[in-house]
């Protein structure tokens, strides 16, 4: 080994570089089979894996949405026993919401930060590796008690003292509150995660004025979930030692707390929400303005308002306590906040209607999701601001209505925009185009059925209809209501089955789509479709927001930005770290190898939870002697990631 | 094209520092691990201020702090010499490094050994109220992190012993460090908030 | 309803749409919907009422004005090419458009605070009755029926019942609510919103009934198996009728007159005495419903079945069979002992 190992001069290369492109293949590409299956650690081959993952939560949730739905088409069925209908219900509201909606998100920007950023990979690779495994044990265990009838049964929210031992002596709850916790340490890493790769991963000249709005909305989804999953995975570790050691957290009658949890959950809650939509809304941001060939109006007010919506998320989580008795002065201060917190969603629900009026409209079925999404993201959100007024409110929780709101805000402002981005990435995940014309179909059977089916829940909701009913009884007036949801919902399922053929069947045969298909004006379109292993042959340099309209636009600074022609970085794994405001190149980083550490450590922690909630102390404790052995192992100081001394240096 | 790319002077390579992207992660684990402890203690407060009969918050009246003042000591001397070898390895004096760790463990471990005998000193159990439930857990969320502390300050102790760093690649250290700061300093708010507000009037 | 809209604070718009709304079908279909709260019989509802159907007409207005104005932007001009699959199209950026966002988020900001500010009086308004309440009643939510105590200085004037609640027309009643195991929430919709019955802390809350009439309630607050039939009644009656019949729940119910039902109270004493209790007798369980005037319900079961002597015996025939996991289990009983106990039931008047 060299000096020129501790510090050196990049060279410079131009992509059309076949040499440099056979050696990156050698040094990056994951190997064949089950050796690389578990040791990779591509974020392109995790970014999918965490898709592939939430849409089969997505289909079970769906599943069992439809066997709910079948109960409440008419008064009185008894399809399901109350228990049925309890456990299926609380599943339907965890797998949602925190197995399909979050790591959805979490696949697709695992998938596209590093190319939106003119990255090789992520910063942390094994720590993206082990956020997936953790996330797929973690759905395991919980799916898993589920299979043997101990799914969660006290809804997602899970109040005590309902989820206490007195009032439900099953493992349901246990599991359902270690699979939680299981779960949050994936999120958490995946967070911080992001926020590592978006403070130092981005290409050099992408100053944070130039990042695309979904690197906006990732980040700000990953900041406030870095503040907020320690709230609930908190509850949830507190609610298990009450209900296995004899604490008194929440236990009434011996000084403990029933209001504590729902602060803890919903401080966690709400911030989860907008984690959730976020991002979403990101996609649209990014993805509309392609299709109205136009650059989005008020890029710098909607990356405010992105902002300034988590900001302010985290301070209304009482408006989903309004009922439980606190003071007039709290109940004022959270409406308030509440209803102004539309603010920053309004910025951006007229950039994207601006862009559309301003641009020149390209008729695809991604541009048929974002944009309904708009008019689907207006519902969900002025029922949410109609939830918010404090009288209102205690009429409208825990009815329908609410059902409808969180529907139209999860499918609306999530499912819609996730669609809508499969249709538009499809391509560079791929390389093959998505049939259009069955995406006619699919988008109208999904927006038709989804308006029918869940619409009318906020009438049914408005005439008093409870949520969590297993039944209802005749003469309430909402059966013809109930009927028409049930069948919107199945038609909403059709929707999303013509969307799942699509795929299989565009992966198979679809069109092939060259680099480029949209004549998009970012980095990811830059690369190949699908990208190499290294996805840059060199480092693009970037000098403005649209790197591949700079030609059209006239708006960039300089020379303008190169996507093929940059630095070589070919020592090994390297990637280029940046500074984090301007992005001026301040080191070389190496990048770490495949690694069984993380499937390993993702395993060691399952077993530890699996220890606990069996009460088998000894696999618990084994499961957190091979924790620590392996994180030793994972931090050993390499010199080939140039952590170490040696050679000693000069001087 | 070369002038585009501001990349004349050569860049180091490998992970110093604070460009490490290990260095990054830690800020924000010690962010969300802040916010696990701040969460804690809310729950504390949260609990305290409900109404209890008298004498019960705390329990067994007011703690005693004969233990726990020394200790809190023990532990921010630790943080002291973590400091010190920080200090040592960026002027490449690799002995003194080595030095600085094993005191800040050992000084770690003794805070563990005297915690115990304050645990084994107080006049309730785990599941005997919501005060000691809360005493014990949150106590022991930051013994759990002490632990963890004092392990990965054995394995930088072992790793510098190994001559793995010097005055340029050291950016475990910091890392280590940062951490181990952190614990010391989440342990100030540990204490106030179970030593000294109920010597403030936060009490039954 | 009586001036059902006379405190209308919003707009005009809100009268309008509530003149449209009592001539059409729609009043129907809440006429049919016992539970609805877009029309109003208490107090509450004067203020809240207007505030529901504003923010329902201005969220649908905010809707519809958005779906026209994506509609017209995508087909104000022709688009461009379906798919344009690889080809270069032309890319312009010739308005800033920032004007929509200033003026759409300023208008949008107007509406918001004017929401906030409505909301403000509203709350200023319900929260606490207009008149100090002289009557306190205390309700209990179980797993899964209502306990009913009538509170008063007077120990002899407190009484207990359950799942019904009277109260007079034109005078506030002050609610305090309780959690006896987990967390209910109560709620009469014709007359008010919700409030959660907690274990471990006292929820208040107030009704006013503007006019006579048998309102429903329901639990919605999730708590567990039965959730779904944790109804309740609220009858509200002239200040007479009330005054009336609470001093006739004060009153133990008539001694049995036949043997048959002497015989029926012994077994109701044998077999439900530990959980129920009837006043005067030796049936005095706390854990279910107090029974004691029994046949001045309307309903049984915490609202699910109409009181009728056929329900009441499929009703103990199977209470796990109408309301599986009820607590109440199948009674260990002979024919002749259920009907001995039936006919004994139907002299609690």
């Amino acid at each position: 080994m060299t000096i020129t190992d501790y510090e050196r001069v990049p060279t410079v290369s131009t992509d059309e570089n076949q040499a440099l492109a056979d050696k990156f293949k050698r040094l990056w590409e994951t190997k064949p089979g089950l050796a690389g299956f578990l040791s990779t650690v591509d974020h392109k081959e995790i970014g999918i894996r965490y898709i592939i993952t939430a849409f089969g939560f997505l289909i079970a949730g769906g599943v069992e949405a439809a066997v709910m739905r079948w109960q409440l088409a008419w008064p009185g069925e008894h399809v399901l026993t109350p228990e049925q209908y309890d456990q299926l219900f609380s599943t339907h509201g965890m797998t949602m919401i925190f197995l399909y909606a979050g790591p959805i998100l979490s696949g697709f920007s695992n998938y596209l930060w590093p190319l939106l950023l003119g990255a090789r990979d992520m910063a942390l690779p094994r720590l993206n590796a082990l956020s997936y495994w953790i996330y797929l044990c973690a759905g395991i265990f919980l799916y898993a008690a589920f299979a043997f009838g101990f799914g969660p049964n006290d809804g997602w929210f899970n109040y005590v003292p309902l989820a206490a031992r007195p009032y439900n002596a099953g493992p349901n709850i246990d599991f359902y509150a270690l699979g939680m916790i299981l779960l949050g340490i994936s999120t958490t890493v995946g967070a911080i995660n992001f926020i590592v790769t978006f403070l130092r991963m981005r290409a050099p000249g992408m100053s944070i004025n130039r990042v695309p709005i979904l690197i906006w909305g990732t980040l700000t989804a990953s900041a406030a979930n870095i503040f907020a999953i320690p709230a609930v995975s908190l509850a949830f570790f507190l609610l298990w030692m009450d209900r296995n050691l004899g604490t008194h957290f929440f236990d009434v009658p011996t000084g403990g707390s029933a209001l504590l949890w729902q602060h803890l959950f919903w401080m966690f809650g709400h911030p989860w929400v907008y984690a959730i939509v976020l991002p979403a809304m990101g996609m649209v941001s990014d993805g509309l303005p392609v299709f109205c060939r136009r650059p989005l109006v008020g890029y710098t007010v909607v990356a405010l308002a992105t902002v300034a919506t988590m900001v302010l998320g985290f301070g209304v989580w009482v408006h989903h306590m309004f009922a439980t008795g606190l003071p007039t002065i709290s109940l004022s201060f959270f409406s308030a906040a509440s209803i102004i917190i539309t603010v920053p969603s309004a910025v951006a629900i007229f950039a994207w209607i601006a862009t559309i009026w301003t641009g020149r409209p390209v008729f695809t079925t991604a541009f048929m999701f974002f944009t309904s999404f708009i008019v689907l993201f207006t519902i969900g959100g002025v029922s949410g601001v109609m939830t918010g007024s404090v009288p209102v409110d205690w009429q409208l929780t825990d009815t329908y209505f609410v059902v409808a709101h969180l529907h139209y805000v999860l499918i609306g402002i999530n499912v819609f925009p996730v669609v809508g981005a499969t249709y538009f990435w499809f391509p560079k995940f791929t390389g093959r185009l998505m049939d259009e014309r069955l995406g006619r179909w699919n988008f109208w059977t999904m927006f038709i059925g989804f308006n029918l089916g869940f619409f009318p829940m906020h009438i049914s909701g408005l005439l008093g209809m409870p949520r969590r009913v297993y039944t209802y009884a005749d003469g309430m007036g909402w059966d013809w209501l109930n009927l028409i949801t049930t069948i919107g919902s199945y038609v909403f399922a059709v929707g999303v089955l013509l969307f799942l053929i699509n795929v299989w069947k565009s992966y198979r045969r679809g069109a092939v789509a060259g680099d480029n298909p949209w004549d998009a004006p970012t980095l990811e379109w830059a690369t190949t479709s699908p990208p190499p292993p290294y996805n840059f042959v060199v480092i693009p340099t970037v000098a403005s927001r649209h790197p591949l309209w700079e030609d059209r636009l006239q708006q960039h600074e300089g020379e303008g930005s190169h996507v093929d022609a940059g630095l070589v970085l070919d020592h090994d794994r390297e990637a280029i770290g940046t500074s984090s405001l301007d992005a001026t190149p301040d080191i070389i980083l190496r990048m770490p190898h495949d690694s069984y550490a993380p499937v390993i450590l993702a395993l060691a922690v399952t077993a530890f939870f699996a220890g606990l909630a069996f009460h088998a102390w000894w696999l618990a404790a084994l499961g957190a002697l091979v924790v620590g052995i392996d994180i030793i192992g994972w931090l050993w100081p390499e010199r080939k990631l140039g952590e170490t001394a040696e050679p000693a240096i000069h001087g | 094209m070369a002038d585009r790319l501001p990349i004349e002077t050569a860049l180091p390579v490998g992970a110093i520092d604070t460009r490490a992207s290990g260095w990054w992660a830690m800020i924000f684990v010690v962010f969300t691990e802040a916010a696990l402890f701040a969460y804690l203690l809310f729950s504390y407060y949260y609990i305290a201020v409900q109404p209890h009969a008298p004498h019960t918050f705390p329990e067994g009246g007011l703690p005693d702090l004969k233990l726990a003042v020394p200790n809190t000591i023990v532990l921010l001397l630790s943080s002291g010499a973590v400091a010190w070898a920080q200090f040592n390895i960026e002027k490449n004096d690799k002995r003194h490094l080595v030095w600085g760790l094993g005191i800040a463990a050992v000084l770690g471990m003794i805070f563990l050994v005297v915690q115990y005998f304050e645990w084994a000193a107080k006049p309730f159990a785990l599941a005997s109220s919501s005060y000691s439930s809360l005493y014990f857990v949150v106590t022991g969320f930051h013994m759990a992190h002490v632990v963890v502390g004092v392990i990965l300050l054995w394995a930088l102790f072992a790793w510098s012993a190994m001559g793995y760093f010097n005055r340029v690649r050291y950016a475990h250290i910091h890392i280590g460090a940062l951490y181990w700061h952190f614990v010391d300093a989440v342990w100030i708010a540990v204490f106030f908030t179970f030593y000294v507000t109920p010597y403030l009037g936060l009490r039954t | 309803m009586r001036k059902p809209f006379a405190i209308a604070a919003g707009p005009k718009a809100v009268g309008w749409a509530c003149l449209c709304v009592v001539f059409s079908p729609v009043s129907r279909a809440f006429a049919a919907a016992p539970l609805n709260y877009l029309t109003s019989a208490g107090v509450q509802g004067d203020s809240v009422l207007p505030l529901t159907w504003g923010v329902t007409i201005i969220s649908i207005a905010v809707i519809v004005i958005i779906a026209i104005l994506v509609a017209g932007g995508i087909w104000r001009r022709p688009g461009l090419s379906v798919q344009p699959a690889g080809r270069r199209l032309p890319v312009e950026e010739k308005a800033s458009g920032l004007n929509w966002i200033w003026i759409g988020v300023g208008i949008s900001s107007l509406v918001l605070l004017f929401m906030v500010v409505w909301t403000m009086a509203v709350l200023a308004r319900v929260t606490s009755p207009p008149t100090r309440p002289a009557l306190t009643i205390e309700v209990t939510g179980h797993q899964w029926w209502w306990q009913v105590r009538y509170l008063s200085r007077d120990p002899a004037q407190i009484f207990t019942t359950a799942n019904e609640i009277h109260i007079p027309v034109g005078e506030p009643v002050r609610f305090k609510l309780v959690g006896a195991d987990v967390i209910h929430s109560f709620w009469i919709p014709q007359l008010g919103g919700k409030t959660d019955a907690i274990p471990g802390q006292t929820n208040e809350t107030w009704l006013e009934a503007h006019k006579p009439g048998i309102y429903r309630g329901q639990c919605t607050e999730y708590c567990g198996v039965q959730h779904a039939k944790m109804g309740m009644l609220l009858i509200a009656e002239s200040p007479g009728d009330f005054a009336a019949w609470r001093a006739h729940q004060l009153q133990s119910p008539a001694h049995p007159a036949t043997g048959g039902q002497w015989a029926g109270l012994a077994n109701f004493t044998a077999h439900c005495g530990a959980c129920h209790a009837i006043r005067g007798t030796d049936a005095a369980g706390m854990v279910g419903p107090d029974l004691s005037h029994l046949m001045q319900r309307h309903t049984i079961a915490a609202g699910i079945l109409p009181n009728d002597p056929a329900d009441l015996e499929r009703w103990i025939s199977d209470p796990q069979g109408i309301k599986p996991g009820a607590l109440m289990q199948k009674p260990e009983l002979s024919a002749n002992e259920r009907a001995s106990i039936i006919s004994y039931l139907e002299t609690l008047n």
